[in-house]
């Protein structure tokens, strides 16, 4: 990428021998109502997401060839109408259900490990040099590429997604807790020392809530990997879900339900990580408001 | 309350740093002590281990040589009898100013209506009453400080330990500050061991003030001050504390210029004369 040159100064005979005027006060600008910035966010979010909305449905409805094929992409119109026809029915719903069971029980396990692991290993130099090399060595593989073991290693479809789910969630978790600890200033755990504070009050008092916004931010990004895995993991090996559903759609030439699965994993991935955020910031009252 | 208690004896005190396998002396024979109820600084350049005495008597630092005692007793480590201020304050910023009060009280297993009860009361002898509530980061400094000061005392230490609490304090605040304090004090009656590189602060409020040397950190003098209490912030004008200043200041410049090595020393003769009597300290 090209970055801008920098602007070469002035020579000094180009300068202006004193310094201009100041301008005359501005005349007072017309009083905008306190809600004009937000409502001008919300319309142009709506103008930009219309525009979208409007160049997918017309490219769909000229099956548009050049270069993209639109051929067999359903426009948003027949989305919706396949929306409307489905989105209640029981096999959809229990599609859903399925899906969230696997990622939150996955990401549940996952939370209650790596926290604790997190928060001592970031205590405890022997517990790092123990367990921090073996973190290194699995991390960098992704949750993905455990499908196969673990469709080997569990007896059912069922816990190996789940399982697949809680290694892409564990990671994230678990290095931001870490690293959660280790930016702690250590002055506060001298204060809380000369304050009488037993080994086990300063994890409680101090580096469990000292790491409480690093450990969130890793729930967050935890719990995005988590639905990243189960959708893939349900795509490869499942049986049902809502990543099968999307899968099946394109096997079955049901293209519209395609579309109307990706919509479901985002938003419910979006329904995941507000709910994160929202517990963030109810277990936070001393962080100020975003 | 027994007023007997808060002798700190600090006897021929040494500290090394290791860094790089190499033993640094920092702190060399250093001999101080706090009698019961008295107010005792320690002033000298920076870097002269005048924190690091502190923090021995706090219990964060062993002695290489010598020893650390309160009321008779080896220092072990960190404890509640001795109450600890920072310089950046370092109060719990996920917990409320009442929490932080409570806090060593509740290490205690004090109850919560009793833990409360106490916290009010020194809340509000540091005017406090309203801020309770508040997480410290939407304190000023001034009162994130005050906070630091109630939350060491709550305990009922014997000695409070102040390392520079108000350097990061505008010059009003401090002076204020430093009021409150007294206050303080001279209510509770404890021992207080307060470390300042501010000459003025230490004069207005101690008892006795030590000077040490640039490092390693020795001592250098030891002053009583003798001026009359109550003291006023006016007072820093009169001839008694204007001549103390003078000579701790003295033996103070001294001590930079030979931190900062002979040569520099020798060459800023000069700059002394040109800047007159007692500014060079300050313009360093």
């Amino acid at each position: 990428m090209d970055l801008p040159m920098p602007t070469e100064p002035a020579p000094l005979s180009t300068l202006p021998r004193s310094v201009p005027a100041p301008r005359r006060a501005a005349p007072a600008r017309r009083v905008r109502t306190p809600g004009w910035p937000r409502l001008r966010a919300v319309l142009l979010g709506t103008l930009s997401i219309a525009i979208f909305l409007a160049l997918w449905q017309a490219a769909s409805a000229t099956h548009l060839d050049f270069f993209l094929s639109f051929d067999n992409i359903p426009a948003p119109s027949d989305v919706a109408v396949r929306a409307m026809a489905i989105v209640l029915s029981p096999a959809f719903v229990g599609d859903v259900i399925t899906s969230c069971e696997r990622v939150y029980f996955g990401f549940a396990i996952a939370a209650l490990l790596a926290v604790p692991t997190g928060l001592v290993i970031g205590r405890y130099k022997v517990a790092h040099e123990l367990i921090f090399p073996l973190c290194e060595l699995l991390r960098p593989v992704p949750a993905i590429a455990w499908v196969p073991i673990s469709i080997m290693l569990w007896p059912t479809d069922w816990e190996s997604i789940v399982f697949i789910t809680f290694l892409g969630a564990f990671f994230p978790i678990l290095l931001n807790t870490l690293y959660g600890v280790q930016r702690i200033d250590p002055v506060l755990v001298l204060a809380a020392r000369s304050l009488g504070a037993s080994e086990g009050a300063i994890f409680r008092e101090v580096y469990l809530p000292g790491a409480l916004p690093a450990i969130f931010a890793g729930l967050a990004v935890g719990m995005g990997v988590g639905w990243v895995s189960v959708i893939a993991a349900e795509m490869i090996s499942g049986q049902s879900g809502i990543g099968y559903f999307t899968w099946q759609a394109y096997s079955l030439i049901q293209y519209s339900d395609i579309v109307l699965g990706m919509v479901a994993i985002g938003l419910l991935g979006l329904v995941s990580s507000a709910i994160i955020r929202g517990i963030g910031r109810a277990a936070m009252p001393w962080l100020p408001a975003l | 309350m027994s007023r007997t208690k808060g002798l700190v004896e600090i006897d021929h005190f040494g500290l090394d740093y290791i860094s790089d396998g190499q033993a640094t002396e920092a702190v060399d024979d250093v001999s101080i002590s706090v009698r019961p109820g008295e107010f005792v600084s320690i002033v000298g350049p920076s870097g002269c281990g005048k924190s690091t005495l502190l923090n021995a008597v706090a219990g964060f630092r062993a002695p290489t040589r010598g020893r650390v005692r309160v009321d008779g007793e080896e220092v072990r480590g960190p404890g509640a009898d001795r109450g600890m201020v920072f310089q950046q304050y370092s109060l719990f910023p996920w917990k409320t100013v009442r929490q932080n009060v409570e806090f060593g009280l509740k290490m205690k297993g004090i109850g919560v209506d009793e833990r409360e009860r106490m916290a009010r009361t020194l809340l509000a002898l540091a005017g406090l009453i309203g801020f309770e509530d508040q997480y410290p980061d939407r304190l000023s400094g001034g009162m994130k400080q005050r906070v630091g000061i109630v939350r060491a005392l709550a305990t009922g230490p014997k000695v409070l330990l102040l390392d520079e609490p108000f350097g990061a304090l505008d010059a009003q605040t401090r002076v204020i500050m430093q009021q409150i304090l007294t206050n303080i004090w001279q209510r509770l009656r404890l021992s207080v061991l307060f470390v300042t590189h501010d000459i003025d602060e230490a004069i207005f409020l101690s008892d006795r003030v030590y000077v040490m040397t640039a490092r390693p950190g020795r001592l250098k003098a030891e002053f009583a001050v003798t001026l009359p209490r109550p003291r006023d912030p006016d007072g820093m004008q009169e001839p008694g504390f204007l001549a103390l200043r003078r000579e701790l200041a003295g033996l103070i410049r001294e001590e930079s210029l030979r931190a900062m090595g002979g040569e520099l020393a020798g060459g800023l003769d000069g700059l002394d004369v040109m800047l007159g009597d007692g500014s060079l300290a300050d313009v360093l």
